[in-house]
């Protein structure tokens, strides 16, 4: 009896074996185009296949650097996915008290307007901003990548949800009386209490910027400015370069690809429990 | 107003009324000024263009002219309904959402059911899972389009070793599919594997203790309780990844070797959102047949979804009773 409830809870060896196996799958295209990064352009294309590094990673990286601006490229994209991480948890954070503790007519309404544009594709909404960007002279620039980045409806569902559980609605009744203004309250008892949510919610934002791709492509496409995105298609289509060079080609994607794996070291808990509560949206 | 504090009723004149009322506005219209700058900022960066690609798909608007032309009616979706690379976009978007949703929500409850044990190194192996997840699906497109290079990719090499001839990824349309849908799986399964194993979480352990009080293997216990339980997290699962995978376009885009982008010689991996995009930089009327097929695109997500909920709901109901 007690030895069964024991082998539900104590894994075998078979589990381990099949999630190492899983593991092992995943990890491996990476460490493939590791390989064929750090393997002359020649040996990429010879039979067998190299499976272990070269010593040729430094040749191809300044090939990369020689074909893209890989620096302006990664700097972009820095800045355009800080600035949407900061402004889209700033105004959720906000917003997201709003509906999460604060008594308004029309929240319900508004609420659910805002789950219901949760559902529309960005595609949606690619062909009027692209026009208007261009008539506003944007196009190819910076800000246009970044200006629909600044809010996102998820960002408000997300701190809504957080924040009707995480305040006690006593404690901000208790602020009111003791005669503290809206904002007072917000800035003293919702800002604190929201933290760990908006931490979650800003690395989430980030990494959906920083892997956006479509949008810049569009936005971008004649213009010098690239993100390492659109940097890594430059790379590709290059003549007589990515296509027939695989070396060039896995070199640069795995200097692209470098920054978001730091970045998941030092946040991966954070990233695991964000997606295990519920934080994000695919 | 029915309750008014002790002090406001003694004083009902002076310094203290003109407070109590602009607390008391305070109260009623602060809530609007937290909510205003988002939905300021949001018409015109989500609202607008999204009203305005429905008004623009009606009428015409010729390459590098400057404002919107003519009314046409229907005429762009007729277009864009008749257009034969629009058939082929569509069967292939379908056909690679199947072939990435599909295995990747069962694969994933496999590996979150692994994980829901008392695993050692529980942490380490979540995270691991998720590796996949912060490569960029640019990245991830350009990795697996030289494994699956056609002439002497590895995927080719290792299929030879076994015997098997060498399968044309980029000009066989089924292949093709499976090439990019590998890449969907790939980056997407660990994700959804945390969301599943979440909720498997959440299952009171009595209720499995109970079940093996009565005799109930692990195998029947999966069945019985933890899919049941888990209901709406698949349902939520299977929902976004069907947003998700119609949408798809950066995995097939870089994915081609053919500089046009057109997904292949003959179309063959083209999907709705790259011909939205190509439509946007096509000769005639681009803006408005672009605009037309986003319309349509949209129409189609919300109906799969719609679909997917309803037989989710109606396998699993079945599977309860």
């Amino acid at each position: 009896m007690s030895g069964k409830v024991h082998s539900i809870n104590k894994p075998g060896f078979l589990v381990y074996a099949l999630l190492a196996a899983f593991v092992l799958g995943s990890v491996f295209p990476l460490y493939w185009s590791y390989v064929m990064g750090t393997v002359t352009k020649e040996r990429t294309l010879q039979s067998p296949p190299p499976l272990v590094p070269g010593g040729h990673f430094i040749d191809n990286a300044k090939r990369v650097f020689d074909q893209i601006d890989f620096w302006s490229a990664l700097l972009n994209s820095v800045i355009v996915s800080s600035i949407g991480a900061f402004s889209v948890v700033a105004f959720s954070t906000l917003a997201g008290y709003a509906f999460a503790k604060l008594r308004f007519k029309g929240s319900n309404v508004l609420m659910a307007f805002i789950v219901m544009t949760l559902a529309v594709p960005t595609q949606l909404a690619l062909v009027p901003m692209l026009k208007q960007f261009s008539n506003l002279g944007l196009d190819g620039t910076l800000t246009a990548v970044t200006l629909p980045w600044l809010v996102t409806a998820f960002g408000v569902f997300f701190m809504r949800q957080y924040l009707v559980d995480a305040i006690p609605d006593e404690l901000i009744d208790a602020a009111r009386v003791d005669g503290c203004s809206q904002i007072r309250i917000a800035w003293t008892v919702a800002v604190p209490a929201a933290r760990p949510a908006m931490a979650i919610l800003a690395l989430f934002t980030f990494m959906s910027v920083w892997t956006d791709f479509m949008w810049p492509l569009l936005v971008l496409q004649n213009s010098d400015v690239q993100t390492l995105q659109t940097a890594l298609d430059k790379l590709k289509i290059a003549p007589g370069q990515g296509l027939s060079d695989l070396a060039l080609l896995q070199a640069g994607t795995i200097m692209a690809t470098i920054p978001l794996l730091l970045l998941f070291i030092a946040t991966g808990r954070h990233l695991v429990s964000g997606i295990m509560q519920g934080a994000v949206k695919g | 107003m029915l309750k008014t504090s002790p002090q406001a009723s003694r004083s009902p004149q002076g310094p203290s009324a003109l407070r109590q009322r602009l607390s008391r506005w305070d109260v009623k219209y602060a809530p609007y000024l937290f909510v205003a700058p988002f939905f300021i900022v949001f018409a015109a960066i989500g609202l607008y263009p999204l009203l305005y690609t429905g008004y623009l798909s009606f009428f015409s608007w010729p390459r590098f002219g400057g404002t919107v032309g003519d009314p046409v009616g229907w005429a762009n979706y007729v277009h864009v309904i008749t257009d034969p690379v629009f058939h082929k976009a569509l069967v292939n978007t379908v056909g690679i959402f199947l072939l990435s949703s599909v295995p990747q929500v069962i694969i994933a409850t496999v590996i979150a059911a692994l994980l829901d044990t008392n695993l050692r190194g529980r942490s380490w192996w979540r995270m691991s899972v998720l590796l996949p997840y912060v490569v960029a699906p640019a990245a991830a497109a350009l990795i697996w389009s030289a494994i699956f290079a056609d002439k002497s990719g590895l995927a080719n090499q290792m299929l030879g070793v076994i015997g098997i001839d060498p399968i044309g990824w980029h000009t066989d349309r089924f292949a093709s599919w499976t090439a990019i849908a590998t890449m969907v799986n790939w980056r997407w399964t660990g994700y959804n594997t945390l969301i599943i194993l979440a909720a498997m979480q959440a299952v009171p352990r009595d209720l499995y203790e109970s079940a093996s009080l009565d005799g109930a293997g692990s195998g029947r216990q999966f069945w019985n309780i933890t899919l049941p339980s888990i209901r709406p997290t698949m349902i939520f699962v299977i929902v976004t990844s069907t947003m998700g995978g119609l949408q798809i376009f950066t995995e097939p885009r870089l994915f081609d070797t053919n500089l046009q982008h057109q997904g292949g010689a003959n179309y063959q991996f083209q999907t709705l959102t790259m011909y939205v995009f190509n439509t946007a930089n096509s000769a005639t009327d681009p803006y408005p047949r672009a605009a037309a097929a986003a319309w349509l695109l949209f129409l189609l997500i919300v109906g799969v979804a719609l679909l997917n909920f309803v037989i989710t709901r109606a396998i699993q109901n079945r599977g309860a009773r």
